[in-house]
């Protein structure tokens, strides 16, 4: 799945956005995070307050707890503050 | 005779170049006479935030799911209330105090709904639609961070 990340998600990160292939045990957006998080210390440090990220999938916002089967594209990103 | 039937065209834009209001206005309200009231509200970049001085924003935002969630909100608006057209821009890219950032214009027969709806789409744009922004200040640049007053605005048109 493609994964996208925004503002300073993104810079944290180091990238704006990479192809992944999570183990089928991760099954939430916060197991994905979890999973992101263990991967180096950008992402940890990018996903240090779980909490705080906002999670997107295809287009449409989800909750920590939704589920990742079948998602074509999912977007991390900080509180909006457009307008 | 039967009376017109109400349509209510849609327009949202993402763009970096700047928008003209009355423009938007005249092309939303030509050739319609069932429009009563427009309501325009835009955004400015403003030099000041909580007592710092800003030079400059950059507005970020997320290509397709920014289109997508406004329309979800303006397609509420239409469901909410009686409007007969509704346009929203907002712009991205870098600007500087006194620089347009985002227009919403909501005409309606009547001004209560075109207020009311122009007020729901701020609230919703600000809280749920994914844009950032970056703020330049004398001291460096940072992230704009979210306000729960934004939130609190946005909750209070949740149903019950």
């Amino acid at each position: 799945m493609k994964v996208k990340y925004f503002a300073w998600v993104r810079e944290r990160v180091g990238k704006a956005e990479e192809i992944i292939e999570p183990p089928a045990t991760v099954r939430t957006v916060e197991e994905l995070i979890a999973w992101l998080s263990a991967r180096s210390e950008a992402y940890a440090y990018a996903f240090e307050k779980p909490k705080v990220i906002r999670t997107a999938i295809d287009h449409a916002h989800v909750k920590a707890d939704a589920a990742i089967a079948g998602a074509r594209e999912i977007a991390f990103f900080p509180p909006m503050t457009g307008g | 005779m039967s009376s017109p039937v109400a349509t209510c065209p849609i327009a949202i834009r993402i763009q970096e170049d700047d928008f003209d209001i009355a423009r938007e206005i005249a092309v939303l309200t030509k050739s319609r006479t069932d429009i009563g009231a427009v309501v325009s509200f835009s955004g400015i970049c403003r030099a000041d935030e909580d007592s710092s001085k800003i030079a400059a924003l950059t507005l970020e935002h997320y290509p397709g799911m920014a289109e997508e969630e406004i329309k979800r909100h303006v397609d509420e608006a239409i469901s909410r209330w009686p409007l007969n057209g509704v346009t929203v821009i907002h712009r991205v890219g870098r600007f500087e105090p006194g620089q347009n950032i985002v227009l919403v214009l909501a005409a309606s027969q009547h001004r209560r709904a075109a207020f009311e709806a122009a007020e729901f789409l701020m609230d919703y744009l600000k809280t749920s639609a994914p844009f950032w922004k970056k703020e330049e200040s004398a001291t460096g640049t940072g992230w704009v961070e979210a306000h729960a007053r934004d939130d609190e605005a946005a909750a209070r048109w949740a149903k019950s």
